[in-house]
Order: C-alpha cells, then sequence, then structure tokens
C-alpha cells in the first residue's frame, strides 16, 4: 500500500460499502448535506440583522398595531449562508452542466452583466426620481430599444412588459387597439393559434378577449398552409406564430403567411421565444411581423433564476406603433423624458402594463450582452445556437427518432418512436438522464409530437461537451432498446431525491408549512 | 468572442458530420427575399468586457443614485437596507442560472425555497396560502380583481379612493378584454371607508391599498364585513409590506385575498423592476383552484422522502391553454428569493424592529415638518410614508431641491396627473434616512417654499 511521509495510505484500500448501502445518521450524505426547512431550522427569537434603537415617538397607526405574533422563523447570518447554500446544492444550474430544456434557452449567463446591473445609477435610482436626475437610467433604456429596432427591423418598442407571456398580452392588446380604432372589435373575434404554440399564446389571446381557432401542423411540422386558407377571413383578427416554431422548424412559408393575414385585414404576431436562432440572419420586419415579444431572459441572456425575472419587450410595426403602452421614451432636448400619463401622450397607448416602466436590471443585463457581442457576435450566437442543435440532431439520429425530416433551427425535437416496445417511456429516459448528469430536455411538448423530446443545446456549449453529450444519450437509447428497462423506470437513483409524488401533492395540497405538522 | 466556445476547427467538422457544406444550408428555410447577408446595420461590433464596463459605468454616472442623497421617494418603491449576504446568496450558481424546477428531483433547492416563500408570505399577511409569486404589486392587483371575478362570477368591480392610480391604471387595462363594469372612486385623503357605499349585490370585489398611496393606514375589518355582507369579496392591497411588521395583516382584518409588492424586503429600487408580486389568499378550495401563477406544494417521493413539486399546474396556461387562470409562465424567482432571505435573517424579532425604526423616524420627521411654515402633514393616521400640503407647485418644489441634491419625495402630481393634487407631496422615510438626511430635508424645502 503506498503510503506518506507519516505513514498515511494515499490511495483506496477498496474495502468499502457500497454506497447505496450506506445509511447514515445524520441524514446528510457527504457532500449532499440534510437540510429542514427554514420553519424548523429557524425561531423566532433569532435574528441575522442589527438595527439602531428605535427613537422616542407617539405612534399614529390610527389604532391598527398588530397584537399578534408572526410566527416568522429568524436565523443568524451563519445559519442563514448554511441553509440557503445547503439548499442551492440541490439545484441543477448552467454552471453546473448543458441544459438542454428546449424553448427555454438555456445559455450561459456572464458575470460581467450581474456586476453593470449593480452600479448605482441602476440599480439605486427610484422610479419616480424628477426624470432630470435619472437621465442615465433613461439613456440606457434609449441604447437597448436601439438595439432590438436594429436587430429587428422594426419601427418602434415597448418595454414596459415583464415577460414573455407579459409580452405577448402587450402586442395583443395593440393589435386589440387597433382593431377598435377601426370599428371592427365586434366583427373580428378570432385569433389563429397552431396546435404547436406555447401554452401562453392561447391563454394571452383569450385574455384580450379573443375566440382562439387551432391551426394543425403539416406533415413537415409547419403549419398547414391548405387548412390556414381556409380558416382566413374577415373575422381574423390576428394570428399568432412562433417562428422559429416549436418543433424548432422555420416556417418556410412565412411571408406568405404574412401576407395572408394582412390582405384579410388581420395583424401578424410573433412569438420571439426563438430568436435565438434567426438573430443576424434575417429581420423580423422583412417576414412581415406585426409585433414580437422579445425574451431577454432567453435570447440575450439575462438569468433564469429558478423562473424568473424576465423581460418581454416588444417590437412593433409601424400599424401597431401608436398604441404602445404607458410610460414611454421620447427625446427632450438632449435628454429623455417618459410619457407617463396618456394626457400627455400624442399617440394612442392602449393603456398601462405594471405600476412602472419595466424591468431595469434585465435592461442592463441584455444590453451589455448585445454590447458585448456587437453585430458579428449576436450573428454568430445565431449561427452557432443552430449548428449546435444540427450537431446534436445528426448525432442523435443513429439512436433516436427524430420527429421530421431535414435540418432544424436552434433546437432538435425528438419523438419516442426509438422508445417504441422497449417499456420506456419519454419520461423515463428523461429521468435516467438525470442520473448522467444532465438536465432532462423539454418532455411532451410540443403538443403535435408523440413523447416529444426538445433539446436546444445553445451556442455556449462547446463541441467536447455536445459530443459528451450525445454519448451519453446514445448508449441510453441503446440500453433503453437492449431491453434494460429497470434502469429507467427507477431512475432518478442518484438525484438527491427518487421520482416524486406529483398526484399526491396535487390532491391533498399542502401548500405551506404549519406550526402543527412540527 | 468570450462567450462562444467553438472555434473555426470545431465549425468545420460539425459542419461535415451533419452533412452540409456551409452554416447558410441551415438557414436555408429563410427566404431568400428576407435573409440577411452583411451583418445588421447600425450596430457596433463586438467589445471587450472593459470596453463595456466603461460605457456603463459612465451611463450610471448620469444619474443622482438615491445612496448618493438624502433620498425620500416612495409611492410604491421603497428603500430598505438590504444585509450583503442575500446579494450574495441569490448570486449563486445554483439559483441564478436554474430553470422553473419542471425537474424536482434536482430542483429541490429552488422548490423548498418556494415553499418557505409562500408560508412566510401567508404568514406576513395573515392569509391561509400564497403562491409563488407574479411580476409585482400591480400585476397581482389585476389577476386578483380576475380571480375574485371568477370565485363570484360578478363582474362588478370597485377601485378604493387611496389605491395607487398607477395600480388602478393596471386594473383597468387588465380587464380590458373582459366585460367587468369597473367603479374607480375618485382620489381622495381619508376616504378609503366610503368604498362601502359603491357595494351591492352585483360587486364582485372591493379593492382597497393600506397604507395607501397617501400612505393612510386603513381599517379594513368594516369594510370586509360589508363586502361579505353582500356576497363579495375584499382584496387587500399593500405596496410596503414592511409596515405588516407592526400594523394588523389583512388577513386578520377580513381580507380574502392580498395583492402586494414585496420589493420593499430584500430587493433594491432597480429604476421600477424588477419586483417581486405577492398574492395570498383564504385556503379555499375555490379560491386555490381559481389563483394565478405558480404554487410549490410538500409530497414524498418513492422512497418515502419529503419533497416539493409544482404543483396544481390544471390551473396553468402551460396545461389548460386559453382556459388558464392567468397567462403568466416566468414570474420573479429571483426576487422571492431574495425577498425570503432577507426576511428569514430579519425573523419576527428583526421585522417587527425594523418596522418600528421606520414608523418611529417617520414620526420624527412628520413633526419637523408639521413645525415648518408653509408645511402641512395632511395624514391622521401612516406607517413610514405621508403628505404634506406645501405653500406652492410640489412638483417644482421637488426639481428645486433635486437641483440641490436632495431627493424629497414624489409630488403627488406625478401619480394623479396635474390639477389635483398640485400642492402635495408625499415623503416615505426608512431606516436608511440618518438625522442629517432630515436636515438636508428640512432646509432645502424652507429653501425650496
Amino acid at each position: 500500500m503506498a503510503m506518506n511521509s507519516t505513514g498515511r495510505p494515499t490511495a483506496p484500500t477498496g474495502d468499502g460499502l457500497c454506497p447505496d448501502d450506506l445509511k447514515t445518521f445524520s441524514g446528510s450524505r457527504g457532500l449532499m448535506q440534510q437540510e429542514p426547512l427554514l420553519h424548523e431550522v429557524g425561531a423566532p427569537e433569532k435574528c441575522g440583522v442589527d438595527l439602531p434603537d428605535v427613537p422616542e415617538h407617539t405612534a399614529r397607526l390610527g389604532g391598527l398595531e398588530r397584537d399578534k405574533t408572526i410566527g416568522l422563523p429568524g436565523l443568524s447570518e451563519p445559519e442563514a449562508m448554511r441553509h440557503y447554500v445547503r439548499l442551492s446544492q440541490r439545484n441543477y444550474a448552467i454552471d453546473l452542466g448543458l441544459y438542454p430544456l428546449g424553448s427555454c434557452t438555456m445559455k450561459h449567463n456572464p458575470r460581467l452583466n450581474e456586476k453593470l446591473a449593480r452600479l448605482p445609477g441602476f440599480a439605486d435610482v427610484h422610479p419616480l426620481q424628477p426624470q432630470s436626475t435619472v437621465q442615465g437610467a433613461l439613456g440606457l433604456m434609449a441604447e437597448l430599444s436601439d438595439w432590438l429596432v436594429a436587430i429587428t427591423g422594426m419601427d418602434a418598442v415597448a418595454l414596459p412588459p415583464k415577460a414573455g407571456a407579459h409580452g405577448e398580452w402587450c402586442g395583443m392588446m395593440c393589435i386589440r387597439a387597433a382593431i377598435e380604432e377601426r370599428g371592427e372589435l365586434d366583427t373580428r373575434r378570432r385569433v389563429l393559434v397552431p396546435e404547436s404554440a406555447h401554452g401562453t399564446n392561447p391563454a394571452t389571446a383569450a385574455a384580450c378577449g379573443f375566440e382562439i381557432d387551432e391551426l394543425p401542423a403539416d406533415a413537415t411540422g409547419r403549419v398547414d398552409m391548405e387548412i390556414l386558407r381556409t380558416k382566413i377571413g374577415p373575422d381574423v383578427a390576428a394570428i399568432m406564430l412562433t417562428n422559429p416554431n416549436t418543433g424548432g422548424l422555420f416556417e418556410r412559408d412565412i411571408r406568405e403567411i404574412a401576407d395572408l393575414v394582412h390582405e384579410a385585414g388581420g395583424y401578424f404576431y410573433c412569438d420571439g421565444a426563438n430568436l435565438n436562432a434567426i438573430m443576424g440572419k434575417t429581420r423580423v420586419r422583412d417576414l412581415g411581423v406585426d409585433a414580437m415579444h422579445i425574451n431577454l431572459h432567453k435570447t440575450f441572456s439575462t438569468p433564469h433564476g429558478g423562473g424568473g425575472p424576465g423581460a418581454g419587450p416588444v417590437v412593433l410595426s409601424k400599424r401597431l406603433s401608436n398604441y404602445a403602452p404607458l410610460p414611454y421614451l421620447v427625446r427632450n432636448g438632449d435628454g429623455w423624458a417618459l410619457i407617463e400619463e396618456a394626457t400627455q401622450s400624442e399617440a394612442k397607448p392602449f393603456g398601462r402594463m405594471s405600476a412602472f416602466h419595466g424591468q431595469m436590471g434585465m435592461f442592463v443585463r441584455a444590453l451589455a450582452y448585445m454590447m458585448s457581442h456587437g453585430a458579428d457576435g449576436l450573428r454568430q450566437v445565431s449561427e452557432d445556437a443552430v449548428l449546435n442543435a444540427n450537431y446534436l440532431l445528426a448525432r442523435l439520429s443513429e439512436e433516436m427518432s427524430p420527429a421530421f425530416d431535414g435540418v432544424c433551427m436552434h433546437e432538435a425535437l425528438f419523438d419516442d418512436a426509438f422508445l417504441k416496445d422497449t417499456g420506456v417511456t419519454t419520461l423515463d429516459f428523461a429521468k435516467a438522464m438525470i442520473d448522467e448528469g444532465y438536465h432532462p430536455m423539454t418532455m411532451y411538448f410540443p403538443l403535435i409530437v408523440h413523447g416529444a423530446m426538445l433539446i436546444e443545446p445553445t451556442e455556449t456549449e462547446s463541441k467536447e461537451s455536445l459530443d459528451r453529450f450525445a454519448d451519453s444519450l446514445l448508449l441510453l437509447a441503446k440500453m433503453a432498446k437492449s431491453g434494460d428497462t429497470a434502469r429507467f423506470t427507477a431512475a432518478p437513483a442518484l438525484a438527491p431525491l427518487r421520482r416524486l409524488d406529483e398526484t399526491r401533492a396535487a390532491r391533498t395540497p399542502v401548500l405551506r408549512w404549519k406550526a402543527t405538522d412540527a | 468572442m468570450r462567450y462562444l466556445p467553438l472555434n473555426e476547427d470545431d465549425r468545420a467538422a460539425m459542419l461535415a458530420r451533419i452533412g452540409v457544406s456551409s452554416i447558410d444550408d441551415l438557414f436555408a428555410d429563410i427566404p431568400a427575399k428576407a435573409r440577411l447577408d452583411g451583418l445588421i446595420e447600425g450596430l457596433p461590433p463586438h467589445a471587450s468586457e472593459m470596453a463595456v464596463e466603461r460605457h456603463f459605468t459612465d451611463l450610471s454616472r448620469q444619474s443622482l443614485s438615491a445612496g448618493d442623497a438624502p433620498f425620500f421617494c416612495g409611492g410604491g418603491a421603497y428603500r430598505h437596507h438590504v444585509p450583503a449576504s442575500v446579494d450574495h446568496l441569490i448570486q449563486r450558481s445554483e439559483f441564478l442560472t436554474a430553470y422553473t424546477p419542471y425537474q424536482p428531483e434536482i430542483a429541490q433547492g429552488t422548490l423548498q425555497t418556494l415553499f418557505e416563500f409562500q408560508t412566510q408570505v401567508a404568514q406576513l399577511t395573515g392569509m391561509d396560502v400564497a403562491n409563488a409569486s407574479l411580476y409585482d404589486g400591480s400585476t397581482a392587483t389585476a389577476e386578483a380583481v380576475h380571480m375574485a371575478a371568477r370565485i363570484t362570477r360578478r363582474r362588478k368591480c370597485v377601485l378604493a379612493p387611496g389605491l395607487h392610480p398607477h395600480y388602478a391604471q393596471t386594473v383597468q387595462t387588465a380587464v380590458q378584454g373582459e366585460t367587468m363594469d369597473m367603479q374607480v372612486m375618485t382620489p381622495a385623503m381619508g376616504a378609503d371607508a366610503g368604498v362601502v357605499d359603491a357595494l351591492d349585490d352585483q360587486t364582485a370585489c372591493i379593492v382597497v391599498q393600506s397604507p395607501n398611496v397617501f400612505g393612510e393606514l386603513v381599517d379594513l375589518e368594516p369594510l370586509a364585513k360589508a363586502a361579505h355582507a353582500v356576497g363579495a369579496l375584499l382584496i387587500a392591497v399593500t405596496t410596503e409590506v414592511v409596515a405588516l411588521g407592526l400594523v394588523k395583516s389583512p388577513g386578520e382584518m377580513g381580507a380574502d385575498i392580498v395583492a402586494a409588492e414585496g420589493q420593499s424586503i430584500g430587493n433594491g429600487l432597480s429604476f421600477g423592476g424588477p419586483y417581486v408580486g405577492l398574492l395570498a389568499c383564504r385556503n379555499d378550495r375555490k379560491f386555490i383552484r381559481q389563483a394565478p401563477g405558480r404554487f410549490a406544494g410538500e409530497t414524498v417521493d418513492e422512497a418515502g422522502k419529503r419533497g416539493y413539486v409544482l404543483t396544481l399546474s390544471t390551473r396553468e396556461q402551460h396545461i389548460r391553454r386559453e382556459k388558464a387562470t392567468s397567462n403568466i409562465c416566468t414570474n420573479s424567482g429571483l426576487c422571492t428569493l431574495a425577498f425570503s432571505i432577507h426576511l428569514a435573517l430579519l425573523g419576527e424579532v428583526g421585522l417587527r424592529k425594523l418596522a418600528a425604526l421606520n414608523h418611529a423616524r417617520a414620526c420624527v420627521l412628520a413633526d419637523r415638518l408639521d413645525a415648518l411654515d408653509g408645511v402641512q402633514v395632511l395624514n391622521q393616521s401612516f406607517f413610514n410614508e405621508f403628505a404634506v400640503r406645501v405653500q406652492g407647485n410640489a412638483s417644482q418644489i421637488v426639481e428645486d431641491m433635486a437641483k440641490a441634491g436632495v431627493l424629497g419625495g414624489i409630488p403627488a402630481a406625478r401619480l394623479f396627473g396635474t390639477g389635483k393634487f398640485d400642492d402635495v407631496l408625499i415623503i416615505a422615510v426608512t431606516e436608511t434616512n440618518r438625522d442629517e438626511d432630515f436636515d438636508a430635508l428640512v432646509a432645502t424645502l424652507a429653501e425650496a417654499l
């Protein structure tokens, strides 16, 4: 046995227990520390903040003083650090590995952007400070607008929307306002939405008061033009189309679709969730689009943060620019002014979407991302994103079944045909990927493909990383076909938890901790 | 390009493996007429980290930040001290660069913190349950109105006179797609109790803010009773949740739904966003089934270990599509985490003391301002924000104070438009304001009058 100078062994002796069998006394397993709920580790008397004494005063609470305890748990700072760091270690993250969640564009989040978003002129200014004191912040919003307009070729941009779905609503409300001004709100009721659309599209159209008419896909995974032609008519308010679509395919007939809708007097709303595939390769304007939201948290890399916050600015064609919501920016001499009231406005804003002007913190990060890449880099982003997806499509097709023929854009869609008769489902396959150290792809979406697996690697993966990922998936696919179903149905075995009982969670909802549970 | 790992050799090898000769073959589906051959016009080429940082630093310097001036702005966004550990923890890669916890086995960090957040919000508001966040307080209020209309199957909604006008406008905009009968009461101080006069058996909800936009505290109990008597719901709105450490919670006073802005705990001003919308309600199946957004719920894994999942998602757009309770998908994930960590550091003791400190400091300043000639404090009650009548035009006075380097509050006309409250200034005080700041405000205000 190898020993060091103090007689300590320097190589394993090989007589250890199998880790699966090893039960620990603490509940922790090595680096995976056991961590109860905040309400179980914290205590009401604990505090991690020092505050000065409360000065003498006569309370003016109008007799509404709280007389009951709240029951909030507290932690000292070291205890808080442990609690949250331990919990963080139960999360998969882009910084840990490839995160191929199709339609979500999980790309690297540059840390420069985090630093810049914290500069005091952006992070520590109030939305209602005198406008003369926030010219830098307004200037940044103007610069961001210029970049978004240049990339898309559109006429105007509305910055207020706080996420993609909020942006969809913004664009569709502009369309609604335009239709209302034409006096056709009672007759233009129908919005065409492909079956493959994100659920937010029909939900948004419904929130604007429209009726939804679903468009089926053709055999190539794109809008069925024959059926579209039969559905177009004077009662169509708009079409909501994602392009590239949720199957990762470019809608080849997009200009004809735009023409058909426009000729019928309707508008073309484009869901910009997949802008990452086409930046610098085409301009949205040239595709005939009237409104499109841009998910800054996807294409322009503001962090996803466990589900948010996002930002969803909307670019608008000339026909719709006049209806953009409050507040909006205008030039004011050498500087910028915010138009905050309809009475100050020369346009016809459809209303106000939220209390303030939008997701400033996301604007800073997105603009920093754009400037870092520049015109050349943004185009390279799209080229590499599409190249990476096609490389995976090519490699994975050896064992997995692509949903459609031909090349894809920034994401590759597979169905579950390759798992036929194996006893392994898309869900099982995805859970087995967790054991391999990968976050699964988007599963069972889009709905038009059976057992869908939507893989979006993004441009920030190296070839080596893609190869390792492809090697793992190919081996898994082979193993599934060879009949080793147990490995899949039992997966994940190596994650912090095994498969969770979602039925139980929904049938008997426990949505908060309660003292009686302790 | 520092963010792009592929090199030219990689690209060539990958194109070969795919079986195409050039990258443009992969973009062949774009109609020829719409293809962009050169670079995007009007944009500069890529820039170094140093160059980008320099540009942003220059821009940042062109604003007067709150930390560089005596600062008294509120009106729905408040400047509190956030412990350094909060910002450190939310920048952990595992929180920052994760997405929505769709795969619960490898997202327990996010899911457990959401469950803890939901519990904290429910406790703070005095409600039974809370969701996993919405965009901000104003959109949460709009969602609460939709929710109340669905629960009661009624169409009339009354907005109280003290509701933040931007919230009122957000709600009015949000219901344009439906046939709602919106009754927006004329903004006024001391008038929120009058909301009961608008109640009838068609009313779905009344929306009442406390502390209201003028900073007044509103006794919600009689309003809840009156609403319930006709089968309507009380939606309680709060834009300054630190107040809940010192005043009775809306739940205690009978609110059915609480919509609140959570920014003031854990989150900076950030020029209006991102913030965090809180939505809490009674533990009633009908309420929860009609609630918008995500819920984290407790369950067990196959081995019987406790864990958390996103649940009740049959309300949501990705399942229900056009019949969903809301179109919301992305929420305020990382802002909820900041809220939750800050509130965990404060705990019961810290939050109560922080709230007491805010109130006490505001009382001290109110007394000093009231003693000033030409200034009159208008509030009978307040938490940390109050309205004063000034001799002259409040907007001009605020501009003049800004020129002297003091951010002395929000002219009410900025919120309500000119004409109505032109001589009213709304002033917020937090634990961050020192005595020197008070001196500066009093001196510049006296000067500007």
